[in-house]
């Protein structure tokens, strides 16, 4: 006899997509100047959700000038007290519209429900409480006693986390008095859009976020305007190498937070069961489209059957589909393009002599799927130990002592994140101080929180979001040598 | 009484705690400020500017395993050395730059507390720089400062020693090892400091100093995959200083740009020893 799990659906009633959408500067939303407009589809059914607009040069000077204004009549004289109640109220307008962001993200980036609202939406919620509260406090954050505000911020954030991911972008922004555009991924603009609704609500002041969506083309605009102080990025390592040379030579102020290639480290004495939800939740966690995901695991030798019998076991029970289904633990592959790319990267794995392996998995007809997949037979020179695959791709490697597992978790370009799992606090401690890595989680993985500064080492890039650290990023220091 | 034959000294490079001369074996002349030669200097090449990160490694992978304390006692002792040899530090500045004995040693004043500054911060930055961080959950959360690793800087044209130490002494009090290139017109003091960090507790390959033209060599550590970042300090060109910005792109190296305007004389800021550390935080498990 089986069980079987029903249907689970969250309701989709709570949303209100418009058929289309304009974009959002001043405090208003307009058509583009550009004339042009792209579709955002569900990648879970490929229906199409809403056109939204591609902001052009035009928009772009348009949104950079609102926000100069802004910056320099409202937002850059306003009292940090009064910024702070600002955020304060965003917060909340978040927390009240919670269901409501959680059924759109899911709908607009394929991720399942469960982990758009326990986790997309309420941190989101919380890095603005956390933030408003800097507003009226930067003097004592350790950037000198009258830490100066930079002006106009261009943000560029990616499609696996777009809500989230701007409020780590925004948040510290206006806290610290900056005002900013931000170009939301062109997959997943439906989040910042409702964000734009939702700074009318708040009666934030017009021009202090500005919103355009578009592609690449759009953002590469707003990275190298002329009259913007400061750039943020998430993305990947190569766009943000392009990003790096582009503002060259500017002055403006850089953070980038770019991709990874996280070693997940199991010791024999770890707690097995723990660790494999840990390794089930460091690279399956959102289809694996994160750039701290735990994409490696090394396994201490003694230990490799029973961890990968135990994981495979643990596999077997994870349901792919629907990610409105409040059951699903695995949702859609955010795109096609993205798709591809994943099954390029698995077939290199199997073409290099990597062994691959999915659990019997149903796939969807209609939408972008791919299963959990782990390799085994992994050196480190294969593709797939190497390449950033953001997708639901492990690759098990195995170590013998604690110095081999340090050599081969640092045998990487990147360095954003690494998990180690043992029940010996001492061991913690002493593969933490060696592994280049900004983030590193003890017996737990993905974990966040707006207190906790994250970023990363090497070709992972630089900057920190989030913390006391974080402010850094979007203030002046004065600084006579 | 015939007049003593003076014993000359050809400049070295100091690199890895050894004076090589250029692999290239190219020299050039340095004169003081009225045109007079005063001595040929090393004319850093590629290959010692690749030596140089070797040597700057090694040097890193060692120095960031001291602690903290040590670190701070090695470089107070940079200026307990520096004080031994103040005589020939001062007619180094006034040769070369030209100014008075009392500007020159008003110049050596200030570099010598400047290592004694930076030397207070050795075991205090991370106490600065880091955190512990209240996470809702049930973790002990923490941030600290790491050294980034190996940077290449250039240091400011004049005043050429005080310009120098406070270039060179933010990088390696976290455990950075550094690859700099001294004022290519006024080498002597920079020369004269190896001799000291030869001399004191400094590890090997911690200091390296590259005499010679930056807009030949700094083009080949901003590219070299092994740099981790750059301080552009000393670069007055700007077209210059956006070329290596551009090349430092290819593997993300932090760049901490030009700074024309620096005021050397005043009390410095921990920006500089910020620029050059990563943040690491740290998740761990509470419970029983």
């Amino acid at each position: 006899m089986t069980f079987d799990y029903a249907p689970a659906p969250e309701s989709r009633a709570v949303v209100d997509i418009a058929p289309h959408y304009g974009l959002f500067i001043n405090g208003k939303f307009v058509e583009p100047r550009s004339g042009n407009y792209f579709k955002t589809i569900n990648p879970a059914s490929e229906e199409v959700l809403s056109e939204v607009s591609e902001a052009g040069q035009a928009d772009v000077d348009a949104a950079v000038s609102a926000a100069r204004k802004a910056f320099g009549k409202v937002w850059g004289p306003m009292e940090g007290r009064d910024r702070a109640k600002y955020l304060f109220r965003i917060a909340r307008i978040i927390q009240e519209r919670s269901r409501e962001l959680a059924v759109l993200e899911s709908l607009d980036n394929g991720k399942p429900i469960r982990e758009s609202r326990d986790v997309d939406v309420p941190l989101a919620a919380a890095h603005f409480f956390y933030h408003a509260g800097w507003a009226d406090k930067l003097a004592f954050a350790g950037f000198g006693d009258n830490p100066q505000s930079l002006g106009v911020a261009a943000q560029v954030i990616p499609w696996n986390f777009p809500l989230l991911m701007l409020a780590w972008k925004i948040a510290p922004a206006l806290a610290c008095g900056n005002t900013v555009v931000l170009k939301p991924a062109e997959t997943t603009p439906l989040t910042a859009l409702a964000f734009a609704d939702i700074c009318q609500q708040a009666d934030l002041p017009p021009g202090v976020v500005n919103i355009l969506t578009g592609a690449g083309e759009t953002g590469r605009m707003l990275v190298e305007h002329p009259d913007v102080d400061k750039v943020a990025f998430t993305g990947s390592t190569e766009v943000g190498k392009a990003i790096q040379r582009a503002v060259a030579g500017t002055g403006k102020k850089l953070t980038l937070e770019l991709g990874g290639k996280a070693a997940n480290i199991i010791f024999d004495d770890a707690p097995i069961d723990e660790a494999i939800e840990g390794i089930v939740n460091g690279i399956y966690f959102n289809q694996g489209h994160v750039c701290c995901a735990g994409s490696r695991l090394l396994v201490q030798e003694s230990i490799q059957a029973d961890v990968l019998a135990a994981l495979k076991r643990r596999l077997g029970t994870l349901r792919l589909g629907d990610p409105l289904d409040k059951n699903t633990d695995i949702g859609a592959i955010n795109s096609r393009d993205q798709l591809t790319k994943i099954e390029e990267l698995t077939e290199s794995g199997e073409a290099e002599g990597a062994q691959r392996w999915s659990p019997a998995c149903a796939i969807p007809e209609k939408g972008f799927w791919f299963p959990p997949t782990v390799f085994t037979n992994v050196t480190q020179a294969h593709r797939i130990a190497r390449e950033e695959i953001f997708g639901p791709v492990l690759s098990v490697l195995t170590f013998r002592t604690p110095d081999e597992a340090v050599e081969k978790a640092n045998n990487t370009p990147f360095g954003l994140s690494a998990g180690i799992w043992t029940e010996k606090g001492s061991r913690i401690l002493w593969m933490a101080n060696r592994v280049k890595a900004g983030v590193v989680w003890a017996n737990t993985f993905n974990r966040f929180d707006p207190t906790s500064p994250f970023g990363g080492y090497k070709e992972s890039g630089f900057g920190r979001e989030g913390g006391i650290q974080g402010l850094g990023a979007y203030l002046a220091v004065e600084d006579p040598s | 009484m015939t007049e003593r034959v003076e014993v000359r000294k050809t400049h070295k490079l100091f690199i890895g705690g050894a004076f090589p001369r250029s692999e290239s074996g190219r020299t050039y002349e340095v004169t003081d400020s009225s045109g007079t030669f005063l001595a040929n200097v090393a004319q850093a090449s590629r290959k010692d500017a690749r030596d140089a990160v070797l040597a700057a490694r090694a040097g890193t992978t060692a120095w960031a395993k001291a602690t903290a304390y040590n670190r701070g006692q090695v470089l107070y002792r940079i200026a307990e050395v520096m004080e031994g040899r103040r005589d020939q530090f001062i007619a180094d500045i006034e040769q070369g730059e030209g100014v008075s004995s009392k500007k020159a040693a008003a110049q050596l004043d200030a570099a010598i507390d400047r290592w004694v500054w930076y030397a207070g911060w050795a075991d205090k930055f991370a106490q600065v720089a880091g955190s512990s961080n209240p996470v809702a959950g049930p973790y002990f959360d923490f941030s600290l400062p790491e050294p980034t690793g190996v940077v290449a800087a250039v240091a400011p044209q004049q005043p050429s020693l005080i310009g120098l130490v406070s270039v060179i002494a933010p990088i390696i009090v976290t455990g950075n090892a550094v690859i700099v290139m001294p004022s290519p017109v006024h080498p002597i003091p920079a020369i004269t400091l190896s001799e000291c960090l030869a001399t004191s507790d400094v590890p090997a390959g911690v200091v390296n100093i590259l005499t010679g033209a930056p807009g030949e060599v700094m083009p080949w550590l901003a590219s070299h995959a092994d740099v981790n970042a750059l301080d552009l300090t000393g670069i007055v060109d700007a077209g210059l200083a956006a070329d290596l910005e551009r090349e430092a792109a290819g593997t993300v190296k932090r760049v901490r740009g030009p700074k024309p305007d620096a005021d050397w004389s005043a009390t410095p800021t921990v920006s500089r020893m910020r620029a050059f550390v990563e943040v690491k935080t740290v998740w761990h498990p509470m419970g029983v």
